[in-house]
């Protein structure tokens, strides 16, 4: 199939802005999807509040647009009551990892089988353009119109150190990457993060002089490097890209069967 | 068949409630005085292969079990005060999206922190309009434990019914009171069931085109049919919306559905209502010193009557207003200060002969409290 036999036509035109990351990451999503043959009947999208989070209304599976920054804790309970769905949230930083943040570590902890995927565009689109806790120290943003004094999360080391048994980071220049590590991602029997760095070039890119759309992705190029290679060893400075963790750990509603199991009973799923 | 009698706390009744309604999913998190629920059921729902979780939190708690009752099952969550006010965003989202889910408030004494153990019936107003926003609720309660088993039932049914949140509004001395329990056999009292859509798999399914009987059937996700739910204003797809007209039916539809269903939803019991010339109105455990100042006035020859509400919201006023008229006095009996009495007040053809009797210091209203109040109204002094 096409990745237009994805798409719930009738609700087009997106609202995206011309040369947002968000459609660029709903693409690949789909191509990764459509890689593992996966049904759609046994899909479900899940996601909070934000620019990204409007991702799952033009996806034809089964799809819930919830409240800002509870997106894993929706999926939790799906997944839990219905192990056999294969559930997918894409999700904002802000979203995930603001007001999303206690969520994002005990969905990590817990290890049940979701999978995360974060547009990192390091700031709040939807809301016109306010830092996040991707914002990198200095940089613009309508709260932080001389440079934000935050700092950052380092987002690998906090899904790490909070228990993800999958992290991965991609960029919207890398498509065919990204739509490897996306379908590692879905196929991952735990919880699998995944960060997308994402251009905003409306408020991001505006705010911080990053040029267009396309000069935003070139920087995603440049700016980056596969971990462990050359490039990076060349150069220290540059963010990683690839695989970080990849580890089997019980996973929740895995274990919680064998539970009920253990207690000489069965289920409906 | 023998009967099953059981001896048991509040507590143990809402699980036992829901246990018997179908309950197959909950989240929770620990809180005083709910504890007990959570506990209860991390031991027994694995036990009947249904699934149990406890969250980080209350937001999560009820985002969760949100998420599960749209895979088709039954769910619920408990709380109480403070882990009440943090789900009051996620039973927004269950309002607007429509999806069938119990909510148990075990209240305890606020606001903040309060009183974590003692007895308080603080969140009636938080239970109707906790929330932001137009809308609609159904709130129930129970003064015995033999009730609370029995209003958890009629709660996941009606939450059925309705594709509703439904919020339990018991207290701390129901949840924590022992009394005998008569637990019905299966099938004795009836349990209603998720109405399922009958558009067959390939046909066009619109998951909020609202029916004649302003019913929604449902298809589950896992299902044949693949559609959106979100929390924001939609047309009959479940596609965001921002046009007036689907603004406007929606939300008169959300508000409607219970409003104007308020009194055959309506649940109460009725003491020496008949002949009363004073009638008191209570609710929980305060309706219990209520009866029993009733039942010890009566011996006197003193005609008072009771009318114990088990729903609050949607608020019953034409039942009440009814049972009111031509009493020469109506007393409010609760744990607040005068949250349903104001509603009594709106009710009533005569609010100057509303009054209320209450305390909310944590300590339980008592008998004499009542008498006092009412041998005010009756002009004999305190
Ligand atoms: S504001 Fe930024 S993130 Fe939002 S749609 Fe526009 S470009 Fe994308």
């Amino acid at each position: 199939m096409a990745v237009k036999d994805y798409l719930r036509q009738r609700f087009f035109p997106q609202i995206w802005c011309p040369g947002c990351g968000h459609g660029i990451v709903m693409a690949n999503m789909i191509r990764a999807i459509e890689r593992l043959r996966l049904k759609k009947d046994e899909i479900v999208v899940v996601s909070g509040i934000g620019c990204s989070s409007r991702m799952p209304g033009y996806l034809d599976f089964h799809t819930l647009h919830t409240l800002h920054g509870r997106a894993l804790a929706f999926a939790t309970g799906a997944k839990m009551s219905h192990p056999k769905l294969t559930v997918i949230v894409p999700m904002g930083d802000g979203d995930a990892l603001a007001i999303g943040g206690n969520h994002f570590i005990h969905a990590a902890r817990r290890n049940m089988d979701l999978t995360a995927i974060i547009m990192n565009n390091s700031i709040y689109g939807m809301t016109g353009g306010q830092s996040s806790p991707m914002t990198p120290f200095g940089k613009k943003a309508t709260t932080a119109t001389s440079g934000t004094i935050d700092h950052a999360f380092d987002f690998v080391g906090l899904a790490r150190g909070a228990g993800a048994s999958f992290v991965a980071r991609t960029t919207t220049y890398h498509a065919k990457e990204m739509i490897k590590i996306i379908a590692k991602a879905i196929k991952h029997k735990g919880f699998a993060v995944v960060e997308v760095m994402s251009q905003c070039p409306t408020y991001y890119g505006r705010k911080n002089k990053l040029g267009s759309a396309v000069d935003m992705m070139k920087r995603f190029k440049e700016g980056t490097a596969l971990i462990g290679s050359k490039k990076k060893a060349k150069h220290p400075d540059l963010i990683e890209r690839g695989i970080f963790v990849d580890e089997e750990r019980p996973e929740y509603s895995t274990s919680y069967l064998e539970l009920i199991e253990r207690l000489g009973n069965s289920t409906t799923y | 068949m023998r009967a099953d009698v059981r001896f048991m706390q509040g507590n143990e009744a809402i699980v036992e409630g829901a246990l018997y309604a179908g309950l197959h999913f909950y989240a929770g998190y620990p809180i005083t005085p709910s504890t007990e629920i959570t506990e209860i059921l991390s031991e027994r729902l694995p036990g009947t292969g249904g699934k149990f979780i406890q969250m980080e939190d209350e937001i999560a708690s009820m985002c969760a079990i949100i998420g599960a009752s749209l895979t088709g099952f039954k769910v619920m969550t408990a709380t109480s005060g403070p882990g009440f006010s943090l789900m009051q965003e996620a039973i927004g989202y269950a309002v607007m999206t429509e999806v069938p889910s119990v909510v148990v408030n075990v209240q305890r004494g606020g606001p903040g922190t309060g009183l974590p153990t003692s007895v308080a019936q603080g969140d009636v107003m938080q239970a109707r309009w906790g929330t932001h926003g137009d809308h609609s609720i159904i709130g129930l309660t129970a003064s015995s434990v033999q009730d609370a088993f029995l209003m958890t039932v009629e709660a996941f049914n009606l939450a059925e019914t309705f594709r509703t949140p439904v919020i339990l509004l018991f207290d701390e001395l129901v949840g924590h009171m022992r009394e005998k329990v008569v637990i019905p056999q299966p099938g004795e009292i009836e349990v209603v069931e998720r109405l399922r859509t009958s558009v067959p798999q390939g046909t066009n399914y619109h998951p909020y085109l609202v029916r004649e009987d302003g019913r929604l059937p449902i298809s589950d996700f896992g299902g044949v049919h693949r559609y959106n739910v979100t929390g924001l204003v939609h047309d009959m797809w479940g596609f965001p919306s921002s046009d007036p007209k689907v603004a406007y039916d929606l939300i008169h539809h959300l508000v409607d559905k219970l409003e104007h269903r308020a009194d055959t939803i309506a649940h109460y019991k009725e003491y020496f209502t008949e002949d009363a010339e004073v009638l008191l109105i209570s609710y929980g455990s305060s309706a219990r010193s209520a009866l029993h100042m009733v039942e010890d006035r009566r011996k006197r020859g003193v005609k008072v009557g009771l009318l114990e509400l088990q729903s609050l919201w949607p608020f019953p006023g034409e039942t009440v207003r009814k049972k009111c008229e031509g009493r020469s006095h109506v007393l409010v009996v609760e744990m607040n200060m005068g949250q349903i009495y104001q509603e009594v007040k709106k009710a009533v053809s005569k609010p100057e002969k509303v009054f209320l009797a209450n305390r909310f210091d944590g300590v339980f209203i008592s008998p004499a409290d009542i008498l006092r109040l009412l041998n005010v109204i009756q002009g004999k002094g305190v």
